[in-house]
C-alpha cells in the first residue's frame, strides 16, 4: 500500500520484503521494516501530521531525527498510549496505532485553527499579559479554556502495563554517538583493552553514514559501518547500546542513558524484558560524538507542510528510500544543501531551483549542480510560500545590497517540497551539561565546545568538524586519548580508513531572517523560529523591544526553546535575531542553559522498579507472619511495619485498643518489641563511655541491673532514651528507640572515633539478632515462669530493673524485667531465627490467662497513663530533660557528659520554658486532638498568645476518661490551674496536672 | 531444645531456605535463600599484633586486613567489614563454640566478639546473569577487573543495605541482607533475575 511514487525503486536501509501494517489517524497504511513512522508517512505522501501549539497551523515533518519540533505523535491507545513522541524516531512495527495531537475534530479540519486568524492577540508574553486580570477569570476561563486549547498530547490515565528497570555500569570510555567519529573513537579505545560503552539513540549504529553515499575504504559507508560494528562486537570489553540516548551528563563523569528495549516491537510481546532501561554510567573518560543539527532558515511562512530541512530530505531518500516530494525548491545559505539537492535529484526528485542567499558561487558541489542543469538563483530569497496543508509553490526575489530587503518582482516557482539549510549547529548539549564552556565561531556561524570542565572530549560534527575524513581522524584520536587517560594504551591512533578527498566548503552567509517584501511583524506572513511553540521572529523582536533582552528572559517570555524539543532547531536562530536587534555580537548574548534530559524521558524509566512493593522496603520482624495471620493492622515506624492493633470481629481502633488495654491492666498482654534498637557495647572503658553519653550515672550500675537513660545532643536537648543493662564488668546492652536505632549507633561511633579515640570501646548492632516479646500485666510472671521453669521468678530473686539469662521455651534467652506500661513486665529476647517459635509458645502458655497481643496504639495509651515520654512525640529537639520534669535523670555530680554545658545557658536554664504537664479536660469524654494549641484564656480576639500544644492524647480505658500530655510554657507553675484548647468551633477547658495519671507510686511495677 | 529447632529463614513468605544451591544443570541464573549461617561480629585493633595473631590461630586462617577481602578456613569464612570489624560466617550452630574459643583465647585483649547470627540472612545468586542482576541495583563496579571471588563489600542493593561476597566466577554471590530486609531483598532479586531465568 506504500505508494510507489514516493519510494525509490531500490536502495535504502528498509527491508522491502517485510511490509509492516500500521494506522495513522485511523487510516490503514503500510511501510517497510526499517522505516520510521515519519519515513513511512512520507512514503504514503503524508506530510500534514500535526497542528501547531498555539495557532493550530498545519505542520509537517521537519527533520529526520530527535530534534523534530513538529511531528509529535500520540502513539498507541488505552493503557499504553504515550504523547509527544517524535514520528522521526518511532520505528514502525506491525499493528502500530498513531494519531496526531492538538487537533479537533481532526488534523485535516481543526477548529482551533481560528487561533491563526486571531494571532495578533497571541503575541510574545501572551500568558503574562492576559492572565494578569481579572482575577476571577483564573479558574473560569484561563485555566480550563486557554490552557487546554494550547496543548500537546494526552497523558495515559490507566496504569502502565509495562515495566522499566535500571542498570549501573562503570567503564573506561563512554562514547556518545556512533557516527564516523563515535565508531572510530570506540574502535581506538577498544584496541587498548579498555572497557568501552558506545551508545546511540538510533536503532542502528552509523549516524550520518546511514544516509551517506560516500565511500570508506573503497566500500559504501554503510558497509564500513557494518564491518566496524562487527569488529567492535568481537572485543569482550565493548558494550554496544543502540536505541540508547545519552540524556544527562552530571558531575564526576556520571551520566545517564535511556535505552528503549522493546519500543520497536509490537506491544506486550516480551513480558520478561523491561520496556526501557535507565543506565547509570560512571565513566573514567567520555568521548562526545553527538553530531550536528541542521538549522532551519527563518523566512516568510516557513512552516507549511512540505518545508523540510535539506539534509533530512536527503536522509529520507538515501536511508529510507522515501521521496518527500516530486519537485523541490532548495533554499540555502551554505554548501551542504547542494549535496542534498544532488542526492535527491539522483533519487528522482526534480530540483526546480536552488535559491542561494549568498552572492557568489564556488566549490565543486555548486559546479556539479550547475553541470546537471539545476537552476541556481544566487543572492536570492524565498519571500513567500503557497499552499495550505502542503506547500504548492514559492516566490523568489533578489536580495538588496544590505541583505535586509528584497528588490524587483517575485518569480513564482511551483513545487511540493521546500528544502532549507541555514547551516549546522554542533550538538553541544551534553558538552554543555557537563558544564563545558562554548565559543562562538564566526566563520562557521555556530557555537563550538571550547573549555572542558570534566574528563571528556568532543570529536566530529559536534565539534564543528564536518568532513568525513576529519570526523574519522578526530574520533580515532579522541578514543585513543580517552583510553590512555583511563589507563589503557599509549594513545596510539589506529590506522584511518581511506576516504574521498573533499574540497573546502564555501563560506556561509548567516542571514538570520531571510528578507521578504514586508518587514518582520508587518504583513500576514510569519517567520517561524520555534516551530513547536509557535514563536516567530516578530515575537523575538517584540520581546526585545519590551525589554526582555537577556536570552534567559527572552526564552521565558516568548517560550522559545521551551517545548519538548528544547529548541534544538530554534535556539541559535532566536538568540541571533535577538543579538541583531540589540546590535550585540552573538557571543555576548550567549545561549540559554542546556539541561538534561537531551530528549524527553518517560517517568517509567526514571522510576524503574521502585514502584509498588519495591518502592520502599517494608521491614518485618520475625513474628510478622503471625501478626498478619491474626488480623493485625500495621503502623509504619520508619520502614518497620509494627502491629498497630489487633481488631477482633467488627472492632474499630477504639474498641480494640480498649480491650487490649483492659487485658494488660487486668491480666496479661504481649507486644512485639523486636524493632527497638539494640547496641552491644564492650570494652574496658564501656562504663565510662556510657557515663559520658547519658545524662545520668552509669559507672556504678551493677552487673545484671538495668537503668533507664536519656541522651542529649551537645545543645542539651533530648535526642534518645532507652534502657541499658550491664551484662558483665565490661559489657553492656543499650536499647534505643525504634526510629533512632541507626542514628544513635552512628552518633556513638562518631564520638568514639573522633572525640574519644582513647576510650577502648567497641559497638555492635544486635537490633536484628534478637526478637523481643514484651509480656506485661499482673499475670506476666505466671506466663514467664511456665516458659522458663528453671528461673527463680520471685520478686526478690528477679526484681524490677534487673536482667537474667534463662532458657525460654527451649531457647536461650535474655529476660529484662523492665516496663513501658507500668505493669509487671518482662522483655524476652531470643535469637531472631527462633522468634516466631517462642512467640507461639508464649501465646500457647498464655492462653489460659487470656493473653492478648497488643499493638503500638495500646502501648502508647498505657505509657501515657504512666507519663512515660516518647522521644519525637513529647520532644522535638527543643526539649531538655528538665523540661520533661525529668531533672532526676540529669546528674549533678558527673564532671561531664554530652549536653551538660548547655544546661547552664541562660535560655536552657530559665524556669519558664515549655514544660511537660498532664491535661484533664473538663468533659471526661472529650479527647483533645494531638497538636492542639493551648491558650491561657478562653476568650479574647485573635491573635491570642499560644502557650503550648498537646503532645499526646488518648481515651484511657483504665481511668474511664480522656488524658493528655502537653508542653506548656511555665507549665510546672500552672499545676491545678485551667488552660484552654481553642478548637475552631469550641474552646475546651483543661485542668493542668502532673503527667502521671496512674499508679504514681509504681506499686504495680514492683509487684 | 534450641538446636533441634529449625532456624527460620528471612524470606519464608516466598521460599524455603535450603542447605545449598546444588549443581547447576542448565544455563539459567538461580536464586535461593540458604539456611541462615552462624554469624559472629568481631571487632578489634588491627594494629595490635596479639589480637591479629590470636584470632588467626583460633580461626585457622589469617584475618583479612585489606579492605573488602575475604579469607577462609575449613569451618569459617572471614569478611572484612571495616578497618576494625569483621564478620565470621560459620555453619549453622557452630557459632556458639567459636565465640567461646575466641573469647577464651583473646582473654584481656581489647576486642568484641558478638553473636549476630540473627542479624542477617543469606541469599545466594549464581549463574551467567548474576552480575547483571546485581548491576540493576548496586552502584559498585562488579566487573571482574574490579570485584572478584574473595572480595566482599557493604553496599546498597536497590534500597536495602547488604553485605555482598563473591564466591566464584560463575559468578556466584552471597548476599546478606538485614533480616528485616530479607523479604524486600528477595522480592527485588527475584524480579531482577527473571530475565536471566528460563
Amino acid at each position: 500500500m506504500t505508494k510507489a511514487e514516493f519510494r525509490t525503486p531500490t536502495g535504502g536501509r528498509i527491508d522491502r520484503g517485510r511490509p509492516v501494517n500500521f494506522t495513522f489517524n485511523g487510516k490503514a497504511l503500510q511501510g517497510y521494516a526499517g522505516d520510521t513512522l515519519a519515513s513511512a508517512l512520507l512514503a504514503n505522501g503524508i506530510h500534514l501530521v500535526g497542528r501547531s501549539f498555539k495557532y493550530h497551523r498545519p505542520r509537517g515533518i521537519l527533520s529526520a531525527g530527535s530534534e523534530e519540533p513538529n511531528a509529535l505523535i500520540q502513539l498507541e491507545r488505552g493503557n499504553r498510549t504515550e504523547p509527544n513522541l517524535r514520528a522521526t524516531q518511532i520505528e514502525i512495527y506491525e499493528g502500530l496505532v498513531a494519531s496526531s495531537q492538538n487537533a479537533w475534530p481532526n488534523v485535516e479540519t481543526d477548529v482551533g485553527s481560528i487561533n491563526n486568524v486571531l494571532s495578533k492577540i497571541f503575541v510574545a508574553g501572551f500568558y503574562y499579559k492576559t492572565f494578569m486580570h481579572p482575577q476571577s477569570f483564573w479558574m473560569k476561563v484561563y485555566e480550563p479554556v486557554i490552557r487546554r486549547a494550547a496543548g500537546l498530547g494526552k497523558a495515559p490515565v490507566e496504569p502502565d502495563p509495562d515495566f522499566y528497570d535500571k542498570m549501573h555500569i562503570h567503564c573506561d570510555v563512554l562514547v556518545a554517538g556512533s557516527g564516523p567519529a563515535g565508531l572510530m573513537a570506540a574502535l581506538a579505545a577498544a584496541k587498548t583493552g579498555a572497557r568501552v560503552v558506545i551508545a546511540d539513540e538510533q536503532n542502528e549504529f552509523g549516524g550520518s553514514l546511514l544516509a551517506s553515499r560516500e565511500t570508506i575504504d573503497g566500500k559504501p559507508a554503510a558497509d564500513w559501518v557494518r564491518d566496524t560494528v562487527e569488529e567492535l562486537k568481537r572485543f569482550p570489553e565493548v558494550r554496544l547500546l543502540p536505541r540508547t540516548t545519552v540524556t544527562g551528563y552530571y558531575d564526576h563523569n556520571y551520566l545517564i542513558m535511556a535505552e528503549r528495549r522493546t519500543d520497536h516491537l509490537p506491544r506486550g510481546l516480551a513480558p520478561k524484558v523491561s520496556r526501557q532501561r535507565l543506565w547509570k554510567v560512571r565513566a573514567s573518560q567520555v568521548v562526545l560524538a553527538t553530531g550536528a543539527h541542521e538549522r532551519p532558515l527563518v523566512f516568510a511562512d516557513n512552516d507549511r507542510p512540505g518545508v523540510m530541512l535539506a539534509d533530512a530530505a536527503r536522509t529520507y531518500a538515501n536511508r529510507f528510500g522515501t521521496l518527500p516530494g516530486k519537485r523541490a525548491v532548495v533554499l540555502t545559505n551554505n554548501d551542504s544543501a547542494y549535496q542534498a539537492a544532488l542526492d535527491l535529484a539522483d533519487a528522482g526528485v526534480a530540483i526546480a531551483a536552488i535559491v542561494d542567499l549568498r552572492t557568489q558561487l564556488g566549490g565543486p558541489l555548486a559546479a556539479q549542480a550547475k553541470q546537471r542543469g539545476i537552476r541556481i538563483l544566487t543572492n536570492s530569497a524565498v519571500t513567500a510560500t503557497y499552499g495550505a496543508k502542503r506547500v504548492t509553490g514559492v516566490d523568489v526575489m533578489t536580495i538588496n545590497g544590505s541583505g535586509e530587503s528584497v528588490i524587483g518582482a517575485p518569480t513564482k516557482i511551483d513545487c511540493d517540497l521546500v528544502l532549507m539549510s541555514g547551516g549546522w549547529n554542533p550538538a553541544v548539549h551534553l558538552f554543555s551539561q557537563s558544564t563545558g564552556k562554548l565559543r562562538y565561531d564566526d566563520a562557521l556561524a555556530c557555537f563550538v565546545p571550547n573549555v572542558s570542565m570534566q574528563a571528556e572530549r568532543s570529536a566530529g560534527a559536534c565539534k564543528a568538524t564536518f568532513t568525513l575524513a576529519g570526523c574519522l581522524a578526530e574520533g580515532a584520536a579522541a578514543g585513543a586519548e580517552a583510553a590512555k587517560a583511563a589507563g589503557h594504551g599509549e594513545g596510539e591512533v589506529p590506522a584511518l580508513p581511506s576516504v574521498e578527498r573533499t574540497e573546502p566548503q564555501q563560506p556561509i552567509r548567516p542571514l538570520w531572517v531571510v528578507p521578504s517584501t514586508d518587514l518582520v511583524g508587518h504583513g500576514k506572513a510569519k517567520h517561524f523560529v520555534d516551530f513547536q511553540n509557535d514563536v516567530s521572529a516578530a515575537d523575538v523582536l517584540l520581546a526585545s523591544r519590551e525589554g526582555y533582552q537577556s536570552v534567559e528572559h527572552l526564552k521565558r517570555y516568548t517560550t522559545t526553546g521551551m517545548g519538548t524539543d528544547q529548541g534544538k532547531t530554534s535556539n541559535v536562530n532566536a538568540l541571533a535575531i535577538l543579538a541583531k536587534s540589540l546590535a550585540s555580537p552573538i557571543p555576548q548574548v550567549g545561549t540559554t542553559t542546556f539541561r538534561p534530559p537531551y530528549t524527553p524521558t518517560t517517568y517509567g524509566v526514571l522510576a524503574g522498579r521502585d514502584v509498588g512493593e519495591l518502592a520502599d522496603p517494608a521491614r518485618h520482624t520475625p513474628m510478622h507472619s503471625w501478626h498478619v495471620a491474626h488480623n493485625a493492622l500495621f503502623e509504619d515506624v520508619g520502614q518497620w511495619k509494627r502491629p498497630w492493633y489487633f481488631p477482633q470481629g467488627s472492632e474499630d481502633l477504639h474498641a480494640a485498643v480498649r480491650r487490649e488495654c483492659r487485658a494488660v491492666r487486668s491480666s496479661v498482654g504481649v507486644l512485639d518489641a523486636s524493632t527497638l534498637g539494640k547496641i552491644d557495647i564492650q570494652g574496658p572503658d564501656a562504663a565510662q563511655f556510657l557515663n559520658r553519653v547519658y545524662t545520668n550515672a552509669f559507672l556504678k550500675l551493677e552487673i545484671g541491673k538495668c537503668r533507664y537513660g536519656v541522651m542529649c545532643k551537645e545543645d542539651g536537648m533530648v535526642m534518645d532514651d532507652g534502657v541499658t543493662t550491664r551484662l558483665g564488668p565490661n559489657h553492656f546492652l543499650m536499647t534505643t528507640t525504634t526510629g533512632n536505632a541507626a542514628k544513635v549507633l552512628d552518633w556513638l561511633e562518631d564520638y568514639l572515633q573522633t572525640e574519644w579515640p582513647d576510650l577502648r570501646v567497641f559497638l555492635t548492632s544486635v537490633t536484628e539478632h534478637y526478637a523481643t516479646a514484651s509480656i506485661a500485666g499482673p499475670k506476666a510472671r505466671e506466663v514467664v515462669a511456665e516458659l522458663a521453669p528453671d528461673l527463680d521468678m520471685s520478686a526478690e530473686a528477679f526484681p524490677y530493673m534487673s536482667y537474667r539469662e534463662a532458657v525460654v521455651a527451649g531457647v536461650p534467652a535474655r529476660i529484662f524485667r523492665i516496663s513501658f506500661t507500668g505493669e509487671l513486665s518482662y522483655e524476652i529476647n531470643v535469637p531472631a531465627y527462633n522468634g516466631l517459635y517462642v512467640w507461639e509458645q508464649i501465646m500457647r502458655v498464655g492462653a489460659k490467662h487470656g493473653i492478648t497481643p497488643y499493638g503500638t496504639e495500646t502501648m502508647h495509651v498505657l505509657r501515657a497513663e504512666k507519663g512515660y515520654i516518647i522521644v519525637g512525640q513529647e520532644t522535638d529537639a527543643t526539649v531538655t530533660p528538665q523540661d520533661l520534669g525529668m531533672g532526676w535523670v540529669v546528674s549533678k555530680q558527673k564532671p561531664d557528659f554530652i549536653g551538660k554545658r548547655s544546661f547552664s545557658r541562660e535560655d536552657t536554664s530559665r524556669s519558664d520554658r515549655k514544660q511537660l504537664v498532664g491535661l484533664l479536660t473538663e468533659d471526661p469524654n472529650e479527647v483533645l486532638p494531638e497538636g492542639a494549641q493551648l491558650t491561657a484564656t478562653a476568650d479574647g480576639h485573635p491573635p491570642i498568645p499560644m502557650i503550648g500544644h498537646v503532645t499526646s492524647s488518648y481515651y484511657s480505658e483504665t481511668l474511664g476518661r480522656s488524658i493528655a500530655l502537653a508542653l506548656v510554657k511555665d507549665g510546672f507553675q500552672r499545676m491545678d490551674q485551667h488552660i484552654f484548647a481553642p478548637l475552631g468551633g469550641k474552646t475546651v477547658k483543661c485542668a493542668v496536672t502532673k503527667p502521671v495519671f496512674y499508679d504514681p507510686e509504681g506499686v504495680r511495677l514492683h509487684g | 531444645m534450641a538446636d533441634t529447632l529449625i532456624r527460620q529463614g528471612g524470606a519464608t513468605r516466598f521460599t524455603q531456605a535450603v542447605a545449598s544451591l546444588g549443581a547447576n544443570t542448565g544455563n539459567g541464573t538461580r536464586l535461593a535463600e540458604l539456611t541462615p549461617p552462624g554469624q559472629i561480629n568481631l571487632r578489634g585493633r588491627p594494629s595490635d599484633p596479639r589480637f591479629v595473631r590470636t584470632v588467626g590461630a583460633v580461626l585457622g586462617c589469617v584475618l583479612p586486613l585489606n579492605a573488602n577481602t575475604v579469607t577462609s578456613a575449613a569451618e569459617v569464612t572471614v569478611l572484612w567489614l571495616g578497618p576494625d570489624e569483621w564478620l565470621l560466617v560459620t555453619p549453622a550452630g557452630e557459632e556458639t563454640a567459636l565465640i567461646a574459643r575466641l573469647r577464651e583465647a583473646l582473654g584481656d585483649i581489647h576486642a568484641a566478639v558478638t553473636d549476630v547470627t540473627g542479624n542477617r540472612t543469606r541469599l545466594r545468586l549464581s549463574g551467567p546473569g548474576a552480575r547483571e542482576t546485581l548491576m540493576k541495583g548496586c552502584s559498585l563496579d562488579l566487573h571482574p577487573r574490579g570485584f572478584r571471588p574473595g572480595q566482599c563489600a557493604q553496599t546498597l542493593l536497590a534500597r536495602g543495605g547488604i553485605i555482598l561476597h563473591q564466591i566464584d566466577d560463575a559468578p556466584t554471590y552471597d548476599i546478606y541482607p538485614r533480616r528485616s530486609f530479607s523479604e524486600y531483598t528477595w522480592m527485588w532479586l527475584s524480579d531482577a533475575v527473571a530475565e536471566y531465568q528460563r
